[in-house]
Parts: C-alpha cells; sequence; structure tokens
C-alpha cells in the first residue's frame, strides 16, 4: 500500500518535472487550437480523433467542416467546455489565461506544444503532438517527409552564389507598405529558403517609410495570397509598383512578387519543408 | 401660493409613483434575466437539474461543478455589477454636467484605462520577472484601473481652484488630456507586434469571458461601493439641474456633490472596464431610456439606471456567449449593434417632446 503510495507520488513528480506533454492515449475528443497543430494532427492521422478546431485551423479543408470554438487568444471557456473534449492540444500563446485557468480547474488536459521555426523545432512540434496523442510512432513518417525538404532544400542553398534579397509585405493599406522585419514568421521562412530578409533593423511587422523601402533594395517581393487566384493580385501587383519608392528598387525592375498561401508559408507546421523549398524555387527560379 | 402648491405636488407625486413601479418591475426583469444567464450556455449544462440532482444529494459532475460555479456564477454576478455601474455612472455624469450627451469618457477614465490595459499588454513583459510573476494575468485590469484613476484625478486636479471645481473647465480639459492620453497610447500601439494588437482590438470590444472569482472580489467591492453611494447624490443632482448658483441657494453642498460624483463615477468606470475591457453605450442609453419613461428625479433615474444596466447588459452578454457558440462575440459589439438602432428608434418616437 505504501510501495504504491510512493510509487504513485514518485510518478506525479516525474511528469510534473519533464518538460515534454504527457501522453494521452485514451483521449477521443480532441480539441486543437493553433493552424499548425490541426496540420499536424492531420499529418500524424490521428483526424478521427479530432472533435473541435479554433478560427486559426483552416487547413486542410476538412477541418474547416469541425466546429471553431474562436480565435485563439479570445478563447471562451464554456464555449471550449460546449464541444466535451477529452484533451486540449494548443499552440504556445492561446488565451486568455483566465480560461486557460478555468479550463484546467474543469479538469481538462490541455498540452501547450513548444513553437519552433527551424528543422529542429519543427520536428520536436510535430512529435510533441505525437506524443501527446500517444503515438509517438506516427511522428516518424511526417518527420522524416520534413528532414527530407530541408535536407533537400540544404543541397539546393549555398550555391546561388549571393543570396537574394526578399521584403515579405504583410499589407499594403492606401499605398502604406507594412513590411516584416526581424523575429517574425516571415523572417524565419525567408531565412530557411536560403534568402536574406531585405528589411534589416526593424523588429516585427511595420509600415516602412518610403526611404526605407529604397534602400532596403529588395530583389524579390513576397507577399500572401487573398482569397481566390484572380486579376485583383494583377491589379494589385501594379499598385504596389506604383509607389514611387517601390518603383526605384530592383523587385520593380524584374517585376518579382512572389504569392503564397499565408498558413502554408507562416504556419510553421508540417508543410514548412515544402513551402520553404517552394519559396526557394520561386525565389531562384528552380531548380 | 397654495392654489400654485397644489398641482405640482402632485405632479411630482405622479413621476415618483411611476420611478418605484418602474423599479419594481425592472427588479422582476433582472432576477428573472439572472435566472436565464444562470441556466443558459453554450456547454447546455442545465442549472435546474443539476441543483435538482445536488439537493437530491448526488456528487455533481467536476465539469458542471466549473461550468455553473466557475464560470456562469461570477460572471454573472460581474455582469451585473459592471452594467450597473456603467448605467450609474452615466446618469450621474448626465447629471454633473447637465449634458444629455455626458459620459465617464469626459473624465478621461476610459482613455486613461485604455491606456493602463495597452501599456499593460504592449510593455508588460519589460516589468520585472518576480513583478510580472505577482501580477499574473490581472496585470492587464489592475494597469486598466490605475490609468483610469491617474487620469481622472490628473482631470480633477487640473478643473479645482480654491476649493471649486469648473465643471466646464473639466469638460474642456478633459479633451485636451484625452487627445494626450491617446497619443501616448497610439506611441505604444507602434510598439506591438501582431499578436499584441489582436490582444489590444479584442480588450478594446469589451467581455467577460475573463470574469473570475478572483476579478470579481477584487472589482466588485469597488463598484458595489459606488453603487450604494450614489442613491445620496440624487438630491444634490437634482438641484444642480437648476444651476449651480440656483442649486447652492436651496442649500445644496455643490462641491461636495461635484467631488463625491467624480469618485463615484471614476470608482465604477474604473473598476467596471479593468474587468471587462470597453463596453460602451450602456452609460448613455439606460439612463436616456429611462429619463424618456420616468422622468428626470435622479432620486429613482439612479437607481432604475442600475437595476436597467445590469439587465442589458445581462441579454447582451447572453447574446454575446451563445450567437455563435462554442466561439464567443465581444460584447461591446453587441451593446452597440442592439443598442444603437433601439436609442435611435426611441429618440425618433419622442422627437416632439425632445424637441419641446
Amino acid at each position: 500500500m505504501i510501495g504504491r503510495v510512493i510509487c504513485a507520488a514518485a510518478l506525479a513528480l516525474s511528469s510534473a518535472l519533464s518538460a515534454q506533454a504527457d501522453p494521452h492515449p485514451d483521449a477521443q475528443r480532441v480539441l486543437a487550437i493553433g493552424g499548425s497543430v490541426t496540420e499536424i494532427i492531420y499529418a500524424l492521422g490521428q483526424q478521427d480523433r479530432l472533435i473541435a478546431r479554433d478560427t486559426t485551423s483552416s487547413y486542410p479543408s476538412e477541418a474547416q467542416e469541425l466546429p471553431d470554438v474562436g480565435y485563439m487568444r479570445a478563447l471562451s471557456s464554456e464555449g471550449v467546455l460546449s464541444v466535451k473534449p477529452d484533451l486540449i492540444l494548443s499552440e504556445e500563446g492561446a488565451g486568455p489565461p483566465e480560461t486557460i485557468a478555468v479550463l484546467k480547474e474543469a479538469g481538462v488536459p490541455f498540452e501547450t506544444i513548444p513553437s519552433g521555426t527551424d528543422a529542429e523545432g519543427l520536428a520536436a512540434k510535430i512529435e510533441a503532438v505525437a506524443e501527446a496523442l500517444g503515438v509517438p510512432e506516427a511522428a516518424a513518417s511526417p518527420v522524416k517527409a520534413l528532414r527530407a525538404d530541408l535536407d533537400h532544400l540544404a543541397e539546393a542553398t549555398g550555391d546561388e552564389g549571393q543570396p537574394k534579397r526578399v521584403m515579405f509585405i504583410l499589407s499594403l493599406q492606401g499605398g502604406r507598405v507594412m513590411a516584416s522585419g526581424q523575429g517574425t514568421e516571415a523572417d524565419a521562412i525567408i531565412r530557411l529558403a536560403g534568402a536574406e530578409n531585405a528589411v534589416q533593423g526593424v523588429e516585427g511587422y511595420k509600415p516602412l517609410t518610403d526611404e526605407a523601402i529604397t534602400s532596403a533594395a529588395p530583389e524579390i517581393v513576397l507577399m500572401m495570397k487573398r482569397g481566390p487566384e484572380d486579376s485583383g493580385h494583377a491589379a494589385a501587383t501594379e499598385a504596389l509598383m506604383a509607389i514611387p519608392a517601390m518603383a526605384a528598387t530592383p523587385a520593380a525592375e524584374s517585376g518579382a512578387v512572389i504569392r503564397m498561401d499565408g498558413l502554408y508559408l507562416l504556419g510553421f507546421g508540417p508543410r514548412t519543408g515544402q513551402a520553404a523549398l517552394e519559396l526557394h524555387d520561386a525565389i531562384y527560379g528552380g531548380a | 401660493m397654495v392654489a400654485l402648491d397644489a398641482p405640482r405636488e402632485r405632479l411630482a407625486g405622479d413621476r415618483r409613483h411611476l420611478g418605484r413601479a418602474l423599479a419594481v418591475w425592472l427588479l422582476g426583469l433582472l432576477a428573472v434575466l439572472a435566472l436565464l444567464s444562470l441556466g443558459h450556455g453554450a456547454s447546455g449544462v442545465s442549472a435546474p437539474r443539476v441543483l435538482l440532482d445536488w439537493l437530491a444529494g448526488h456528487e455533481i459532475a467536476q465539469t458542471d461543478r466549473v461550468v455553473l460555479f466557475d464560470i456562469r456564477l461570477p460572471r454573472l454576478l460581474t455582469g451585473i455589477l459592471v452594467g450597473a455601474g456603467l448605467a450609474v455612472s452615466g446618469a450621474i455624469m448626465q447629471g454633473l454636467f447637465r449634458n444629455p450627451l455626458a459620459d465617464p469618457g469626459l473624465l478621461g477614465v476610459s482613455a486613461g484605462a485604455s491606456l493602463g490595459a495597452i501599456s499593460a499588454i504592449v510593455l508588460g513583459g519589460l516589468l520585472p520577472p518576480a513583478m510580472l510573476a505577482a501580477a499574473g494575468w490581472h496585470l492587464v485590469p489592475l494597469a486598466a484601473f490605475a490609468g483610469s484613476w491617474l487620469a481622472m484625478v490628473t482631470l480633477y486636479g487640473i478643473a479645482t481652484r480654491q476649493g471649486r471645481t469648473s465643471v466646464a473647465t473639466m469638460l474642456l480639459a478633459g479633451i485636451a488630456l484625452a487627445a494626450m492620453i491617446a497619443a501616448v497610447s497610439g506611441l505604444i500601439i507602434y510598439r506591438a507586434d501582431d499578436q499584441q494588437l489582436r490582444d489590444l482590438t479584442f480588450w478594446g470590444l469589451g467581455s467577460l469571458a475573463g470574469a473570475s472569482w478572483v476579478k470579481l472580489l477584487a472589482a466588485g467591492p469597488v463598484i458595489a461601493a459606488a453603487l450604494l453611494v450614489s442613491p445620496f447624490l440624487a438630491w444634490g443632482l437634482n438641484g444642480l439641474a437648476l444651476g449651480e448658483a440656483s442649486a447652492a441657494h436651496v442649500g445644496i453642498r455643490v462641491q461636495r456633490v461635484k467631488t463625491t460624483a467624480i469618485l463615484t463615477t471614476a470608482a465604477a468606470t474604473g473598476a467596471s472596464v479593468a474587468v471587462s475591457g470597453g463596453i460602451g453605450f450602456v452609460g448613455i442609453v439606460v439612463p436616456h431610456l429611462l429619463r424618456l419613461l420616468a422622468g428626470p428625479d435622479h432620486r429613482w433615474l439612479l437607481v432604475n439606471s442600475a437595476l436597467l444596466g445590469a439587465s442589458v447588459l445581462l441579454v447582451a452578454d447572453m447574446i454575446s456567449r451563445t450567437v455563435i457558440a462554442p466561439a464567443e462575440l465581444p460584447i461591446g459589439i453587441i451593446t452597440a449593434m442592439i443598442g444603437g438602432p433601439f436609442f435611435l428608434w426611441v429618440l425618433l418616437s419622442n422627437r416632439r417632446m425632445l424637441d419641446g
């Protein structure tokens, strides 16, 4: 009896100490919070256990048919409990904290998946989700695919000589360019694709002055696709290049604008290796 | 003299009667809404069933207990206090400034609270870790409350000379102060990353989703104290309706009424905004509606504002947490979406009365 108590205490202690997610192999009603976590669950082939998702989980399209518990940073505690999850898997940064505290109080296991923007971090992310779902072996195949893509990418980069200067533009509101500096997902994917962020010395997404655009001198402009492919993109490109400061950049001369899906490009999930490879090929003109 | 007095006495009596009857009705309405609010929610946990189970001596499931006692109950009480606090603050401000458009925003309270919240959301990470750990997720509400008081005290200091507060100075200085505060807020917002920007947007739309016992215990007594003090302002505000000089002549201590009114409003609004973010419109619509229904006598206006304000917020909150369940719509959107057209309708159908 005493031995069992000590054993239980030791178990509790060890699970409290380990940073890894606890395995929940019996969980059959999983709520995914964060687009990349949802993608990983699909990549692991565990989508049958998924019963709800948050607003940022838009890929794959089947996921959009699941109930939506709201934006990941504005979750409602009763709304989350109403889908009766027996496991919540979340990206970092879910909130508000009051809601998370209530969910823990309600006894629903809540596992936070660490974020990662490099090869190791991404593999760890996939493994953490697989671990939490109690199917660690399922991670092998998506991790292998991810590593293969990234290895392929590593081979491809390096022989281009000077890395190309890429500017990621988040939005063009009223002719004002909102571009990505350092410390963003956009910056990470540009570097992963073997290019260089043209905007240096700025943190986060910031509106750039005309002079900063000219001195950044991007060779390529990277943007997100908005809605279905249509003539709107051509018009947007025209509007972009019509900004006087933009017209003076090498990107305007060559008309090099790359557009990719936002979640695919910036989601940092299982498709990131593929996305980085695609971006690399788009930047350097294919292999 | 006697002949003139008689009908006036009867008229005042009529209005008072109306106010009292309305208070009884509103109290009933609030009770019904409170029960409905406790019984309904996204999760479909039924309050009566759980209560019966509990009375029958059954164990309550952990989820049911959390939904009822840790989610719905603190949220219900927070909603009642915040709704009452905002509506009473609006009524007091309109009485003090003798302006139907006045609201606590004129005291710089809202601008100050949002500066506090913005600072906490964006710059909170710069605090020493020990302080951050101690404040936890209460940092934003605490900062909002501190911001609202700082703005109010500054404004009061500017507008008060030789023990006399000039309401006109307060109104104009309030606009200047709000502009300065908005500039500082803008400067901080510029530093924010996109996650913080999202948080700021949601904070500005208001929500009772973060209601918890801890928050309720912190903010509840402040709002409740303000609500309890407010009826004592009724006589003074009625007197102020005649103008400051006349009010002083009928024996009202004008300065004391002003100070109490300002402190009460700042306490109620500051604490309300701190727990729920920006919820607009309740403070203007509710007192107006009651003035149209039962006249401008503050003796019943303040009490009825509290009751109707609480009811309005409970209805808005019920809509907010069920209309797009399992997700939740920020409550500020609902109060404005329903309150705006309704208010317009009331105004237009009473146009003759207002013009006359």
